[in-house]
């Protein structure tokens, strides 16, 4: 455009990887025209660490720890994951106490995750004290997975066919005792931000996606539920003991950012919902199935060659070797904090997968951002980032 | 009110090359102690979250463990930073940036990496990882663990403290220095460039 000599063109600005908004290492490139944004194109690929690559060299049950590292807010949800498709690939029955074991734990692990998104989400957009008061009752709840498990964050709990140890009383009542007071917390953050007069301008309206939209693009999770598609992977393919409770799926209508929230903080309340049932309703028996996978030492530790230090797994029954060679191919999904996350396995006759894909619904998120942001203001980014919540070592794996 | 005024005159050793004169308001020492005291007790890392570390990083700087109490305030900014804390994994793409930002930071510089990936590449010994940031940077503070819990990193922090109170003020680097990842002709700060026999 020529206007007296003086060229007009659109600036170009660089947004991340190194930016305290992007959550994590997300770069975007912004073409502006004053503060409106023209294009928006992300680059995901900072944190690409090769885990699909690596599990192919690993047997089933060394690939469990690496999923931890897959959505790190969440690690007990990937684990649950992972463990559901080994599961149906092998044929293996999870006894009744640990599907309600595992159930339980997948619900800590989604107010965990969503606490730090209110954290983050809340920061981003300019309210300090949401952030303080949401890793204060964080860290309560990490108490609580180290006493289980031993880890804060990256736990590596369930185990294929069952759960690696059992619970105790003093741990379920202190769960007890949380998740009683913890209804009253989440009023406490709604009262900080949800009729601030602040937060409903940089919110409502902002990152508009319609139902019909939303499905093409292949959302899933709250941030479809935003838009009002009902849709949750517990309701309609349950797994674990998702059948066996009673719960909500909490829809939104339209599609916007706040929206998107509400969605969330009506998931912390059915995420406490499906915990104290789970309490009440946990069976006695075993945690572990009788033909889950168990690892072989070697014979002699002092024979140990250096080829003989991987073990191999160590599979009893013949009939699950004969569903390895009758499935060669298996898609196991769960209902992650973010949307449906799924494992695709391929396996051949040897005791690691042949191919192992991550259907991770962050990465399908971060695929709508040109969407949502393009025509809308430079400031708006942020909200948008935050609010289709998006964890970036599961984008890029 | 009552103020009670130290009407002691003669020079008062509170510490190893800390003198005071209570009646003067005088503090008597040398540049190098007053300058590392300022530099130690008040270290501004740069929030260079990478990956699942960054999520304990965060829990650190948050309610329950309170880095303020140190002096310690998170800056996104390297130009306002002393130290950069490179919590979770360095991918090959990450590197160049990485470095970068490490020339970004004003002198006198640190870095800390958190957590295995940043120490020695951890589990992912593969194709896309930086196999430990000390092959681009030099290191201060190693702080194991997958992740570190977040007491694992004050203790990181206060090992850095300690380090900084025995460094001498001018803690130069050279011209001499190369950069190890574009060759190019930086002045830096690595470990063989600093004038000290101490380190």
């Amino acid at each position: 455009m020529q206007n007296k000599g003086i060229t007009i063109k659109e600036l170009t600005v660089n947004m991340g990887p190194q930016h305290p908004a992007t959550h994590g290492v997300l770069r975007l490139v912004l073409e502006l025209e004053g503060e409106i944004i023209k294009k928006c194109i992300p680059h995901i690929g900072y944190l690409h660490r090769g885990i699909e690559k690596l599990s192919e060299d690993l047997t089933y049950v060394q690939s469990l720890p690496l999923t931890d590292r897959v959505d790190y807010l969440s690690s007990m949800v990937n684990n649950e994951g992972f463990c559901v498709a080994i599961e149906k690939l092998m044929g293996i029955e999870v006894p009744e106490r640990a599907k309600f074991i595992r159930t339980m734990m997948a619900e800590m692990a989604r107010i965990c995750s969503h606490l730090v998104w209110i954290a983050t989400h809340a920061l981003d957009i300019g309210a300090m004290t949401v952030f303080l008061y949401a890793m204060r009752d964080r860290e309560e709840l990490l108490e609580m997975f180290e006493m289980v498990t031993g880890a804060r964050l990256t736990v590596s709990y369930p185990r294929v066919g069952g759960v690696r140890c059992d619970v105790n009383n003093r741990f379920l009542d202190k769960l007890y005792n949380f998740i009683e007071k913890f209804p009253k917390k989440v009023e406490e953050y709604e009262t900080l931000i949800d009729r601030n007069r602040v937060w409903l301008k940089r919110t409502k309206g902002v990152g508009v996606i319609t139902a019909q939209e939303a499905i093409n693009w292949g959302l899933t999770g709250p941030t479809l539920r935003g838009s009002g598609v009902y849709y949750d992977v517990r309701k309609f393919f349950p797994y674990d003991a998702y059948d066996k409770v009673d719960f909500e799926v909490p829809v939104g209508k339209n599609g916007d950012v706040y929206d998107r929230y509400r969605c969330r903080m009506l998931e912390f309340r059915q995420s406490a919902r499906i915990i104290k049932q789970c309490i009440e309703k946990l069976p006695e028996g075993p945690i572990l199935a009788d033909n889950a996978l168990r690892i072989r030492m070697p014979e002699s530790p002092l024979k140990i060659d250096k080829k003989d230090i991987i073990f191999e797994i160590y599979i009893e029954d013949k009939q699950i070797q004969e569903f390895i060679q009758k499935f060669t191919e298996v898609y196991a999904s769960v209902e992650a904090p973010r949307g449906e996350l799924g494992f695709y396995i391929i396996c051949d006759d040897s005791s690691k997968p042949y191919r192992m894909r991550v259907r991770a619904p962050s990465f399908v998120h971060a695929g709508v951002l040109p969407k949502l942001c393009e025509g809308s203001l430079v400031a708006d980014v942020i909200a948008n980032i935050g609010s289709i919540d998006i964890v970036l070592g599961e984008c890029d794996r | 009110m009552i103020y009670v005024i130290d009407k002691t005159t003669e020079v008062v050793e509170i510490e190893e090359g800390f003198k005071v004169i209570p009646a003067a308001n005088t503090i008597i020492t040398t540049i190098n102690k007053i300058a590392s005291w300022g530099r130690r007790s008040s270290l501004w890392p740069l929030t260079f979250g990478l990956a699942c570390c960054a999520i304990e990083m965060m829990a650190t700087a948050a309610s329950h463990y309170d880095l303020d109490r140190f002096g310690i305030i998170m800056r996104a900014t390297p130009r306002q930073s002393d130290v950069m804390i490179i919590a979770g994994t360095v991918a090959k793409k990450m590197a160049p940036v990485l470095v970068n930002l490490y020339h970004q930071m004003p002198e006198p510089r640190y870095v800390i990496a958190m957590g295995s990936c940043a120490c020695s590449g951890g589990v992912f010994n593969t194709y896309s990882t930086v196999q430990g940031v000390d092959e681009i940077l030099p290191v201060d503070v190693y702080i194991p663990g997958c992740p570190p819990r977040p007491e694992a990193l004050i203790e990181g922090l206060l090992k850095l403290q300690e380090k900084i109170k025995n460094e001498p003020y001018l803690k130069r680097g050279c011209i001499s220095g190369v950069c190890l990842i574009d060759k190019s002709q930086r002045r830096c700060s690595y470990e063989s460039c600093r004038n000290s026999e101490k380190d």
